[in-house]
């Protein structure tokens, strides 16, 4: 830099065009090489293997791990911001036969909906990864024809996340177990919130009615569709229900009124924004990045009415893509039990795994941002107590995205609560 | 050398009928004809090569037009008249049943609307600011290619920079824009809910982007103006701002119109700043700024149905042209009416 800087401005302008000119031609190459032989390999002649993924599935370290492991093979993370986005790139990229990552995680929600292309993955099934996860886990993986199409990440068993500096203002209890007494059902949590809003008006009680609708529907076993996928969301009195506690919620103060994953979303957790919110345990990852610096977070053992599992995800590896073979390798070693407990200790994503269930690496794990909480063992204890898994057929993500859409009107004041359930019945009827 | 050939030529020809046999050919005849007949061919060739030549060097525009261009238009229109999933690719042929369904979708129509507003909040203050920069620009000012430059500069950046730039610039909540707004003592602006602050907001992005651009297209036809107007002009007594009014606008003319009907069918697929202004890439809640080209890709990635994805693209592009045509018309009638007024003191 500061031999640049002495240089005389002709140079500078020379080298700045030159940079330019060595941009552009690295950008188009890397255009060009799209199609190209050499896709998939460095210039070392190593072969290249993309892993997309979303939000924080916690595997920066376990691919520098796998990198040093491995000779001929060199490992790229390809992080998407939201779900969403990870979904839209996939959908696009699996239509058009190129593009796709060498492994390509997919999240429950829309699980079922690739499901029906399962041709498009590569069968992954393999006498050593047998019994390896939760028997649920794995057979929602699994075809009709027995090829299992991907291998499970984490599991979303949910507890409560709280900043128990902010308990203490409303004077709730701030000690975890005592937190947990009071959560036993959506009622009391409920109830609780309209005593913190009193005391703390500035504060919401829950950081988004989106998020606590979610966790709400995904208690509901079939909610949106029934076993056979027939769409049922618009009779179900259970989803009618969760949609008027959740609006009349927001006329009462307790959400902040903003959608999950804005801009405003992820300011709101440094301005005291709101005091809970309903904590799989991949969101741990994701409430630490955005509340830096924030003290008071903890998570209390405890789910009302029970136990609920949001999201988790799967390793799936395209059959478009040209090294299926490593491919799986590094996918059977990403979501091996011993992996997946060093990617909970880095973002709480909770392991599908039976061997890590009971493994001491993690029931003993705590974590330093929530005031040193067991997180292991809480999460455990969260697994344990969900019930069944919610049904989600093809069409529930699209379905959701409607619910969520109605839901954030009324948060809005752009509908009444009347108004936006009836354009959501609209919206599906319009899904087809 | 064509002619100092073809005057060579019959002697060697006559040299060689002497030897060949008589009768065989009839003599001083067939080399004349040959000849003849040779020159001929060179002509047609020449005038081949004057008339086709052109078209040779034209083509590989219009090659590579008709692979990109009208190819794409052609297979569009073949997708819209089938049943056509993104994933599970052609069904069964459907007649004009998607162009029906998209036009009975209330969502098509308040896309429709959406892309109305944001077009014309972005694309008139965009040419009435580029038109007023390029004639600031025209001027002598002090180092004028860094004025030059500087207005480029917002184009270099990728829109989805300058969307996710804008998107804290403008956050409901936590956004710089509200708390200008509140400092100055009004009510914040709800820029992601209210319909017309995200069109506004949208159409400031894409005018931020765009402006610049628009200007140096106008600037340099500015310049090409010839001085000497100005100059009587101004002898006559008429002030800068009539000069720009009556000379510079009236006389780069063609080249209004040129950016007019490209900042339309640029306003009417404006696509990456309403896309990027919240997570979900549906225009809001409300889809309050939902554009057409987003009301597209809807239909066709999170819908799946690329039959009537391909539907509502063929609307758009007749949209589009219509746009353009009463844009034409109307900037015409509009730089023809004025030209009218200057033209006693302008013409020579």
């Amino acid at each position: 830099m500061q031999t640049v800087r002495k240089t005389q401005k002709t140079r500078r302008v020379r080298l700045a065009t030159s940079a330019i000119l060595a941009l552009t031609l690295a950008t188009t190459a890397a255009a060009c090489g799209g199609g190209g032989d050499d896709e998939g390999t460095t210039a070392d002649g190593k072969i290249k293997l993309t892993v997309a993924t979303f939000n924080e599935f916690g595997y920066e370290e376990l691919i520098e791990e796998y990198n040093a492991m491995q000779d001929d093979v060199v490992v790229e993370q390809k992080k998407a911001g939201t779900a969403n986005e990870h979904q839209d790139n996939l959908y696009t990229k699996l239509a058009a036969g190129s593009g796709l990552s060498d492994i390509e995680a997919v999240e429950v929600d829309w699980w079922s909906a690739l499901m029906e292309e399962s041709d498009a993955f590569v069968d992954l099934s393999d006498p050593e990864v047998e019994g390896r996860w939760l028997d649920w886990k794995n057979e929602a993986a699994t075809t009709p024809d027995g090829a299992l199409i991907g291998y499970g990440t984490d599991i979303g068993p949910e507890g409560i996340c709280y900043r128990a500096d902010l308990f203490e203002k409303a004077g709730l209890p701030t000690d975890r177990d005592k937190v947990a007494e009071l959560f036993t059902d959506w009622d009391s949590y409920f109830e609780a919130g309209r005593q913190f809003v009193d005391k703390v008006p500035d504060t919401a009680w829950y950081d988004s009615s989106g998020g606590t609708a979610q966790a709400m529907i995904n208690q509901v076993e079939y909610s949106f569709e029934d076993e056979d996928n027939t769409v049922i969301a618009a009779e179900n009195p259970e989803v009618k229900e969760v949609f008027e506690t959740i609006t009349a919620n927001a006329a009462d103060g307790l959400s902040t009124g903003l959608t999950q994953w804005s801009e405003d979303w992820t300011a709101s957790f440094q301005d005291n924004g709101f005091a809970t919110m309903a904590c799989p345990g991949w969101m741990l990852g994701v409430i630490e990045g955005n509340a830096a610096g924030v003290e008071g977070w903890d998570i209390a053992n405890v789910f009302p009415g029970g136990g609920g599992n949001w999201g988790g995800s799967y390793l799936t590896v395209p059959a478009q893509g040209e090294h299926t073979e490593e491919s799986k390798e590094l996918a059977k070693w990403l979501t091996a039990p011993e992996q997946q407990i060093k990617a909970f200790q880095a973002k709480g994503t909770f392991p599908s795994q039976v061997d890590a269930l009971d493994d001491p690496a993690l029931t003993g794990s705590t974590n330093e941002f929530f005031n040193d909480a067991p997180t292991g063992e809480i999460l455990a204890d969260r697994a344990e107590a969900v019930p069944f898994i919610a049904h989600k057929g093809p069409k529930f993500a699209d379905i959701n995205t409607a619910f969520q859409q109605a839901i954030q009107r009324v948060d809005e004041g752009q509908e009444s609560a009347d108004e936006a359930w009836d354009s959501f019945l609209a919206d599906i009827g319009r899904l087809g | 050398m064509k002619a100092g050939s073809a005057a060579v030529q019959p002697v060697g020809d006559t040299g060689a009928s002497s030897v060949s046999p008589a009768g065989s050919r009839p003599p001083g005849q067939g080399p004349r004809r040959d000849v003849d007949e040779r020159a001929a061919w060179r002509q047609r060739l020449t005038m081949l090569d004057v008339k086709v030549t052109p078209y040779v060097f034209v083509s590989p525009f219009f090659l590579l037009f008709l692979v990109v261009g009208m190819f794409p238009l052609g297979y569009t229109a073949w997708v819209s008249v089938h049943e056509w999933g993104l994933l599970s690719g052609q069904g069964a042929f459907s007649g004009l049943d998607n162009y029906r369904r998209v036009l009975e979708d209330r969502y098509f129509w308040n896309a429709l609307r959406n892309t109305i507003s944001i077009f014309l909040l972005s694309s008139v203050p965009q040419v009435l600011i580029a038109l007023a920069l390029a004639g600031l620009l025209d001027t002598q000012l002090r180092a004028r290619t860094l004025w030059r430059m500087s207005v480029l500069l917002p184009f270099v950046v990728a829109p989805a920079a300058v969307a996710l730039i804008f998107g804290n610039l403008y956050g409901d909540r936590y956004g710089l824009a509200n708390e200008v707004i509140q400092w100055i003592g009004l009510d914040p602006i709800r820029w992601h809910v209210d319909t017309l602050a995200s069109h506004v907001a949208i159409a400031s992005m894409v005018n931020w982007r765009w402006t610049g651009y628009n200007a140096l297209i106008l600037l340099a036809a500015m310049q090409a103006v010839p001085r000497d107007v100005y100059e009587s002009a101004s002898l006559d007594g008429a002030g800068r701002v009539r000069q720009f009014v009556s000379i510079t606008v009236p006389m780069i003319r063609p080249t209004v119109i040129f950016v007019i009907i490209t900042s339309t069918i640029g306003g009417l697929q404006i696509f990456a700043e309403p896309r990027l202004f919240d997570t979900q890439g549906l225009g809001g809640a409300d889809r309050q700024y939902q554009t057409l080209t987003m009301y597209l890709w809807e239909l066709g990635w999170r819908v799946r149905d690329l039959g009537m994805a391909s539907a509502v693209a063929w609307l758009l592009f007749l949209i589009i042209i219509v746009f353009a045509l009463l844009n034409l018309l109307l900037s015409r009638r509009a730089a023809g009416s004025t030209k009218k007024i200057t033209t006693k003191g302008v013409r020579r």
